[in-house]
């Protein structure tokens, strides 16, 4: 590399010379500077290859200085917090900092997949539909792993990412995106006012293009201004200043979603810190002051690490001091293009040339203006050393340089503005799309993001927009004096593309060249959308910030159309790529959702529970002994001691909604489809809620604890949905009803005490004043009592293990109590916990359904329970549960189910067939839903849906799962395994 | 008097308290509430009736009143159409659903609410900071008394300011207080 080709470190810049960043790319030591960005350190280095294309794998250098690159994308970090597909240009340096180059093999220089450079004839836009498209299993297998392979950008690390994200939100009157001249001149107009502004700037210097000019405004220089500013704006406490902020959506009623990164900047971020928090901004008013993207010009060879965007140039020897090379030629369309030339030569830069096509370009003092020439072709192997350049006489000739500074003019960065399906407008006066009125409502777009390029007319373009903003919401802004700027036209002549037979590049990123636009134009893929998806124009990580303009106007330019009706592709969030970790922010892992503990968990513990989770409760699922190896075990004591003398359950989770109001009873009657109109004060009744259509919705207990007041209980899972359905008909169906509902779960902490001894223990707390005596407090009785000397409770006898059992219920923060006191009141009788599995094998053992048998498909027919749908009097869905096909002869019923071989299990999911008839569909009978083992008869049992069930007991049937080739014999029985008489629980 | 012994939504004995530069997050386990809905065309019967038994009018909604009398004062704020939630100290007020059932009489159904809810108090120049990573409500605009239903840690909560940008309590469903408390721990640790 020659000395007139190698760049490095200027004068001047906003550097902080003073402290030294060690860095690493590609395993390579560098050092940089304190506000040096990763590209601007690897410039300031002499490093100018730093990726390879994702199709042809061609070496490439930085092209932006901003958020549009589509070709300096690295790896950052490493281990499990490596981040592939992040941009150099955006990556602020810090001491330790770890990058890599990506989509190259073995190393960055040398590039073995480069030979699809050489191969590029048959890698065209569509080869992937037309190359392997047989045999096609072969796509799968073999095309898809190899194309992936060779083509693409970073990997994952395939670790669980290590840090923590937040989310959050925030509320404003004007959120102002963007802090460049337009955004920080309107957040001093708002923050005058005392509104409530967030002004939000993507970049870690707020400042926007007066950090990359040396434009000054009124006596200081364009960025002291802007430091100016935003300390004005920190003494404000109504302006909320969010650098390091990038908005990346629009959404409906003012909301936008932006991402503020923490730690990115941090070697050591301290624990607990989130390293990115996305916050949704609830905002009355916006202005968009997002500023502009130049645009290149595309012309043959195009690629090279050297050529850059003209202004990008500019930003990296103003902002950061550093150039790509001392000998630097300029192509550009406008005047801006010139400003680079002075600019850099203004910092010791040689100018070898300025390449303008307006044939009556305006001549420069820093070097020769090339008044409508174009380049044609460039050579230098890993970076540009010269270029090819038809003059406007069309003679030829080459110029040596290392950099090449491209200027097609500046296209608005409108993306916000068509997040909601906005569609921008063709402004011929600047040659771009500037923001149309569809926009978002309450979006106001201003400065260079509507076209406004001036540094005087951003100013006054970020003040008008605040004002009209504030006037919108009712706070009145006074008219701000406004600072002398440059108010310099740009002049442009647009021109797209240099015509030629060599590849020139659009699209960078994505490989895509004016050639293959020619190609899709060719086989009639001409609509925008068309265009994109058979080119991948605009593709992947850049989202085409760089590129789809000038794909769109060479679409044009061959369909002999205008650009404004060739039309843009719809920009879509997020606004530049986000870690999939802000999405997630803390729902992840454990804590994907908050979990519920019942009231007797602490003393669960102390037992060694195992827990399951239900919903989102925790429950204990058995309660292992010493000596105990198996789960069965546990669960085969604990449901013989129940049966046999007496177990206890934490029955918490079961949904509790108390209902009240002079209409309670009509309200319930109307809800369930058995009668509960006449339920008596101090009972209880099971009660079944049929879904409109007829099917069951849920079943539980309710209790009438006075005239006006009961207390439902549901079923665990479907408490919500309960509770949901009865307000929609409280509310909506019969709002004349006097009726009131709150849930009260989390109120009562209730426990299920069964068997034979559970009298005798309750009524060692139970207040010697309340008789629980058969006569006195029978089946089904319910009351409020006082336990443990004047405690509130409420007792229930209901059962669903089928033995003598109550629920016992006390205020939560008792339930720990109270636990502790039914477990010393049972010491006498070896009273023992029971969990979750001897509950499930119990209440299948008395033919009691839960939601497996209630899985939505099931009516009360089919449950048995037929004749609870009252006739007598309207409730919801009892009308509909007569359906002809609801009701037919050989619907599905209930069943139990044991096995002929006493040694086979019972399994829930297996279909049953009939002996002798075909295994298909068509001859299914029914299905097995639950299933266990019972100790008490000594085999498996289960209960399930059979048709015509009621009529078949003592078939012996085949439960079958066709699928894993498993089937057992199994004879169809009672769902009541134990006490089909039911003399247990009203002993 | 029954000797039993209460455990904190927690699960201790003893309030959990949590400092931070900035906020302190506390447990407060001390306070009893009852939840009152008017019956069908009792308005006028009922806002007399809770008058006359706390001296104070059910706020509108987005609000709660609070009693000026300092330790027994009583606070109420609204959770719904025609609906809202009393809170008391839990020594003096434990049973004051009943005493409101008695006092309200057929212009209210009353359910007793003590221990539906997990209250944690923050506290500290930071509370705005962790609210705003919490909850979609804008706690930086509250004024003294205002008070929401919120959505936070995915549990549908209250959110109540006691002291603009400084003093805030969040009521959470009681099962879930381990979550909740986890959940402020880190935004605390993430966001002071």
């Amino acid at each position: 590399m020659s000395d007139m080709i190698s760049g490095g470190r200027l004068s001047g810049g906003l550097i902080d010379r003073s402290t030294e960043l060690e860095f690493s790319f590609d395993g390579k030591q560098f050092t940089g500077h304190g506000g040096d960005t990763l590209a601007s350190a690897l410039l300031a280095n002499n490093v100018r290859l730093m990726g390879r294309s994702f199709k042809y794998h061609r070496p490439r250098g930085v092209m932006s200085a901003g958020p549009e690159e589509p070709n300096a994308i690295v790896e950052l970090r490493d281990g499990a917090a490596r981040e592939p597909n992040t941009r150099a240009t955006t990556a602020e340096l810090f001491d330790g900092l770890i990058a890599n180059s990506q989509n190259r093999w073995p190393s960055l220089g040398f590039d073995v997949m480069a030979v699809n450079d050489f191969m590029s004839d048959f890698l065209t836009a569509g080869f992937y539909y037309k190359t392997f498209m047989w045999p096609a299993k072969f796509w799968e297998k073999i095309y898809e792993p190899i194309i992936r392979h060779a083509a693409g950008l970073g990997a994952l690390s395939g670790d669980a990412d290590p840090d923590c994200y937040d989310k959050g939100f925030l509320h404003c009157d004007v959120l102002i995106i963007g802090a460049g001249p337009t955004g920080l001149m309107a957040a001093l107009v708002a923050g005058r006012t005392g509104a409530r502004v967030i002004l939000a700037d993507e970049d870690f210097l707020a400042g926007g293009r007066l950090n990359a000019e040396t434009i000054t405004i009124g006596d200081d220089a364009g960025s002291d201004w802007a430091q100016q500013s935003v300390a004005k704006l920190a003494s404000m406490p109504n302006v909320r200043l969010m650098t390091r902020t990038t908005v990346i959506g629009a959404f409906d009623h003012g909301i936008y979603s932006a991402v503020e990164r923490i730690t990115d900047h941090l070697a050591d971020a301290p624990a607990g810190k989130a390293r990115q928090v996305l916050w949704r901004i609830y905002s009355r008013r916006a202005i968009l002051a997002s500023g502009a993207i130049e645009r290149p010009i595309a012309f043959a060879n195009n690629d090279r690490p050297g050529i850059m965007q003209a202004g990008a140039l500019r930003a990296y020897a103003n902002r950061w001091a550093v150039t790509a090379s001392n000998q630097v030629a300029i192509f550009t369309n406008n005047d801006d293009g010139h400003r680079t030339a002075s600019d850099l030569a203004a910092k010791g830069v040689s100018i070898a040339a300025i390449i303008d096509t307006r044939p009556n370009a305006p001549s420069h003092d820093d070097g020769e203006v090339l008044a409508g020439a174009v380049v044609t072709d460039s050579r230098g192997r890993r970076g540009l050393n010269r270029i090819q350049i038809s003059l406007a006489d069309g003679t030829m000739r080459w110029i040596n340089c290392g950099a090449l500074g491209v200027s097609g003019g500046w296209n608005p960065n409108v993306h916000l503005t068509c997040h909601q399906r906005g569609r921008p407008v063709w402004n011929a006066d600047v040659a771009a799309f500037v923001p149309g009125k569809d926009g978002p409502v309450g979006l106001i777009a201003a400065g260079a993001a509507m076209g406004d390029f001036s540094t005087a007319g951003a100013l006054a373009a970020g003040a008008k927009a605040s004002i009209d903003a504030l006037d919108d919401i009712g706070i009145t802004a006074k008219p701000i004096r406004l600072p002398k700027a440059e108010d310099a036209p740009i002049n442009i002549s647009p021109f797209w593309h240099v015509s030629g037979s060599s590849r020139a590049w659009l699209d960078q990123q994505n490989d895509v060249t004016v050639k293959d636009i020619k190609l899709a134009h060719q086989e009639n893929f001409q609509s925008v959308e068309h265009l994109k998806r058979y080119t991948t124009l605009g593709m992947a990580t850049d989202q085409g910030k760089t590129s789809n303009i000038s794909g769109l106007a060479v679409m044009a330019e061959l369909a002999g159309k205008s650009i404004p009706e060739v039309g843009t592709t719809m920009y879509r969030p997020p606004y530049t790529p986000t870690a999939i970790g802000a999405f997630a922010g803390r729902s992840r892992d454990e804590t994907f959702r908050p979990v519920r503990l019942t009231p007797s968990h602490k003393w669960a513990k102390e037992q060694g529970a195992v827990f399951v989770e239900v919903g989102m409760w925790m429950r204990a699922q058995w309660y292992p002994r010493a000596g105990e190896t198996h789960w069965r075990q546990s669960v085969d004591r604990e449901i013989l001691a129940t049966r046999s003398s007496v177990g206890v359950c934490d029955v918490t989770t079961l949904g509790k909604i108390d209902v009240q109001g002079s209409d309670a009873a009509t309200f319930l009657n109307r809800l369930y489809c058995n009668g509960f109109a006449k339920l008596p004060i101090g009972k209880t009744r099971y009660g079944l809620m049929l879904r409109e259509d007829g099917i069951v919705m849920d079943d539980g207990t309710t209790a009438r604890l006075g005239e006006t007041h009961f207390v439902m209980t549901t079923t665990t899972a479907n408490a919500v949905g309960v509770f949901r359905h009865m307000e929609f008909a409280r509310q909506c169906l019969w709002p004349g009803l006097d009726v009131q509902i709150i849930s009260t779960t989390e109120a009562w902490a209730q426990f299920a005490v069964a068997g034979p001894n559970a009298r005798k223990v309750l009524e060692r707390i139970v207040d010697p004043e309340f008789d629980l005596s058969n006569d006195a407090f029978p089946f089904m009785a319910c009351g409020e009592i006082t336990v443990c000397g004047g405690l509130r409770a409420r007792l229930f006898r209901i059962s669903f293990s089928g033995e003598l059992a109550y629920e016992i219920a006390v205020p939560t923060r008792y339930g720990d109590a109270i636990i502790r006191q039914l477990m010393e009141a049972g010491e006498p009788f070896d009273i023992t916990p029971y969990g979750m599995e001897a509950l499930g094998v119990m209440r299948i053992e008395k033919g009691h359904a839960t939601s497996n048998e209630l899985n939505g498909t099931t009516t009360a027919h089919n449950l048995g329970l037929g004749r609870m749908v009252s006739k007598t009097k309207d409730s919801i869905g009892s009308v509909l549960s007569e359906r002809e096909g609801l009701i037919e002869a050989d619907a599905l019923m209930l069943v139990g189910f044991k096995p002929v071989d006493s040694s086979q299990p019972v399994v829930a999911g297996s279909h049953l067939m009939t002996i002798g008839d075909p295994v298909n569909a068509a001859h299914d009978q029914g299905y097995i839903t639950s299933a266990g083992y019972s100790p008490n008869l000594g085999c498996s049992i289960g209960l399930g849906f059979l048709k015509n069930g009621a009529t078949r007991k003592g078939e012996i049937i085949r439960a079958m799962n066709p699928l894993e080739g498993f089937e057992v014999m199994v004879e169809v029985v009672s769902t009541h395994f134990v006490d089909p008489e039911g003399e247990r629980l009203r002993a | 008097m029954h000797d039993l012994v209460a455990l904190n939504a927690l699960g201790g004995s003893v309030a959990q308290i949590d400092e931070f530069d900035g906020v302190t997050i506390r447990e407060v386990p001390d306070v009893a509430y009852a939840s009152m809905a008017i019956r069908q065309n009792k308005e006028a019967a009922f806002l007399r009736a809770i008058k006359k038994m706390t001296g104070i009018a059910p706020p509108i909604p987005g609000q709660s009143v609070t009693t000026k009398s300092g330790k027994a004062a009583l606070t109420i704020f609204w959770i719904g159409q025609d609906q809202w939630m009393v809170e008391a100290p839990f020594s003096s007020h434990e049973n004051i659903a009943a005493d409101m059932v008695v006092a309200l009489g057929a212009t209210a159904s009353v359910t007793e609410q003590n221990d539906a809810w997990a209250r944690f108090d923050l506290d500290g120049p930071g509370s705005v900071s962790m609210l705003e990573r919490l909850s979609a409500t804008d706690s930086a605009g509250m004024i003294a008394g205002a008070a929401t239903r919120t959505s936070i840690e995915h549990l549908g909560c209250f959110l109540i300011c006691r002291k603009p940008s400084r003093n805030f309590s969040i009521l959470c469903p009681r099962s879930s207080a381990s979550s909740m408390h986890h959940a402020l721990v880190s935004i605390a640790k993430s966001c002071l």
